[in-house]
């Protein structure tokens, strides 16, 4: 797959600020145009990443943050997939720039989150799964991640003192960012002391919902050296892939996994394919990356990433982390921004905050939490209904 | 009655759960009204069946804060549920349920038997609104 330029990123700073999405998408959109150098002018298409709790507004995401930066003309397109809506909405854009519809995008995405479990719509609606398992089951968010991370002490002997040396790491490198909402430095009692939600995960276990806005400024390579970019940071593989039937893992929203009855042969796992399609495309493997930004939903998450990323065999993620290696200093860090732990889930804004990472490590301007030497990073996360999202940058 | 119609039969000894399977193969799906599809058939009407009342602990966990609406929270204070992912003995397909009040997850671990059965969701003045869940076949020591 052609590479695209990732020329300019841009935040706005993860908290609960209670006030319009649209505002954190526009300052984090002119972030990334002026860490671009880009005149908003020159941006041929806004590829928005949308919000379903803030009304019709948050629906047409593209339109809203064109319309808020003044309407150009540009052609426009918002991308709903849940959490991997910013990885589909780069996706869209990175389609236009080698179709040759334009040669700068704007990706954007911003939320603004209400207290609490994320819930589903109002209504009696028997035929939403999301609703049904809310209804009929109580199973929250969190009780997923509870299920994969008591998994994880059955089949491989985690502890749940692993689970809190992950939110501990990811909280130590969260503390030197400024755009992450907790920037305290937890240590393993903090966790252990914090109420149960989801046996065996407890509070600081389990991510927030925050509000919060990220963007990216991208080109064709073309362009990019034609306007001066000499060596950008380079856009090498996005995934964005479905599961395979039968996936016999269940997750999120669904009440039951697919049946293995009738199927010979081992499955191939839903995680596992949405890392190898990036990887693919970038003609790049596990052991080219030096740098991953991973969604952590629960800490024990995280682990399960080390593993569906290749970064380990099944089973060996905790000695990865008990090692150091995903720590910033050690072979291989892991959440280096602090990860979601850090900041709250923005829900359309986090897979583009999970790359403008990358390409401030990339880049060398990391600061006191910078990757040394970093020339290819990998994000990856999942939304629910079965959304793959991952992105290779490089330089 | 049911709290939603068609998911689970209301046999008071073997409640069994309704499921949809492609026709003449093994792909079976839960619940049947929502669908699915196996690719290497296609779309098709899935026919109905009733699965297996038995399976195996795939994991289970916890809610500890009382889940939000459509949930109904039937104490005060609100007391934890469990919840229990178990695989189906003879269609090897993971299905989620609530375990029956006094189940902990010390009572529970991965590979333990369960059976389906059928409980109180909640209540209003007309009637009891039941629900699927699971239970150890073992009965808990202690």
């Amino acid at each position: 797959m052609d590479a695209i330029a990732l020329l300019g990123v841009g935040m706005h700073p993860w908290g609960k600020w209670g006030r319009n999405f649209t505002e954190y998408g526009v300052a984090a959109a002119r972030d990334a145009l002026a860490d671009a150098g880009v005149d908003y002018s020159d941006v041929g298409f806004v590829s928005g990443a949308v919000t379903v709790r803030c009304g019709y507004p948050g629906y047409v995401a593209g339109s809203t943050f064109a319309r808020a930066l003044g309407f150009t003309g540009a052609q426009l397109a918002s991308s709903y997939s849940a959490c991997a809506s910013g990885a589909t909405a780069l996706q869209v854009a990175r389609g236009q720039i080698l179709s040759g519809a334009c040669d700068v995008a704007l990706v954007v995405g911003a939320d603004t989150t209400p207290k609490g479990f994320l819930a589903p719509n109002a209504g009696d609606r028997p035929d939403d799964i999301d609703w049904l398992r809310f209804h009929l089951v109580g199973a929250t968010n969190p009780v997923y991640f509870g299920l994969h991370a008591r998994r994880r002490m059955d089949l491989y002997g985690a502890t749940t003192d692993d689970f809190a040396m992950v939110k501990v790491k990811n909280s130590r490198h969260g503390a030197h960012n400024p755009n992450a909402r907790f920037t305290k430095e937890y240590g393993l009692d903090d966790v252990r002391n914090s109420p149960v939600v989801s046996d065996p995960l407890r509070l600081l276990d389990i991510c927030a919902t925050s509000d919060g806005g990220a963007a990216l400024v991208v080109s064709s390579m073309e362009w990019a050296r034609r306007h001066g970019h000499r060596d950008p940071v380079r856009v090498a593989g996005i995934s964005t892939v479905s599961p395979a039937y039968p996936d016999p893992v269940i997750d999120l929203p669904y009440l039951a996994a697919d049946s293995l009855a009738g199927s010979t042969g081992a499955p191939v796992g839903f995680k596992e394919s949405i890392g190898a399609r990036a990887y693919a495309e970038a003609g790049l493997g596990p052991g080219d990356v030096d740098v991953a930004e991973v969604y952590d939903l629960s800490s024990a998450m995280e682990l399960d990433w080390y593993e569906q990323l290749g970064f380990c065999g099944a089973g060996e993620a905790e000695r990865l982390l008990r090692d150091g290696d995903t720590a910033i200093g050690g072979r291989l860090p892991v959440n280096p921004s602090g990860g979601l732990g850090a900041f709250g889930e923005a829900v359309p804004a986090q897979a583009i905050a999970q790359v403008c990472e990358l390409a401030w490590q990339l880049r060398g301007t990391a600061g006191a939490r910078q990757v040394e030497g970093a020339r290819v990073g990998i994000t990856v996360n999942q939304g629910l209904f079965g959304h793959g999202s991952s992105v290779i940058v490089r330089r | 009655m049911a709290a939603v119609e068609g998911l689970f039969t209301l046999d008071e000894d073997e409640p069994r759960l309704i499921g949809g399977r492609v026709p003449g193969t093994a792909s079976y799906f839960f619940p049947k009204h929502l669908g699915g599809a196996d690719p290497r058939v296609g779309p098709v009407e899935l026919e109905q069946v009733l699965l297996s009342r038995r399976g195996r602990v795939w994991s289970y966990t916890t809610s500890h804060y009382p889940p939000p609406p459509p949930f109904v929270v039937t104490t005060e204070p609100y007391e934890p549920i469990t919840i229990a992912a178990v695989e189906l003995e003879a269609e090897r397909m993971v299905v989620l349920g609530q375990c029956i009040a006094g189940v902990t997850p010390e009572d529970l671990e991965v590979g333990m038997e369960m059976e389906l059965t059928t409980d109180t969701l909640y209540r209003d003045d007309d009637c009891d609104y039941l629900v699927w869940k699971w239970r150890p076949v073992a009965a808990p020591e202690g």
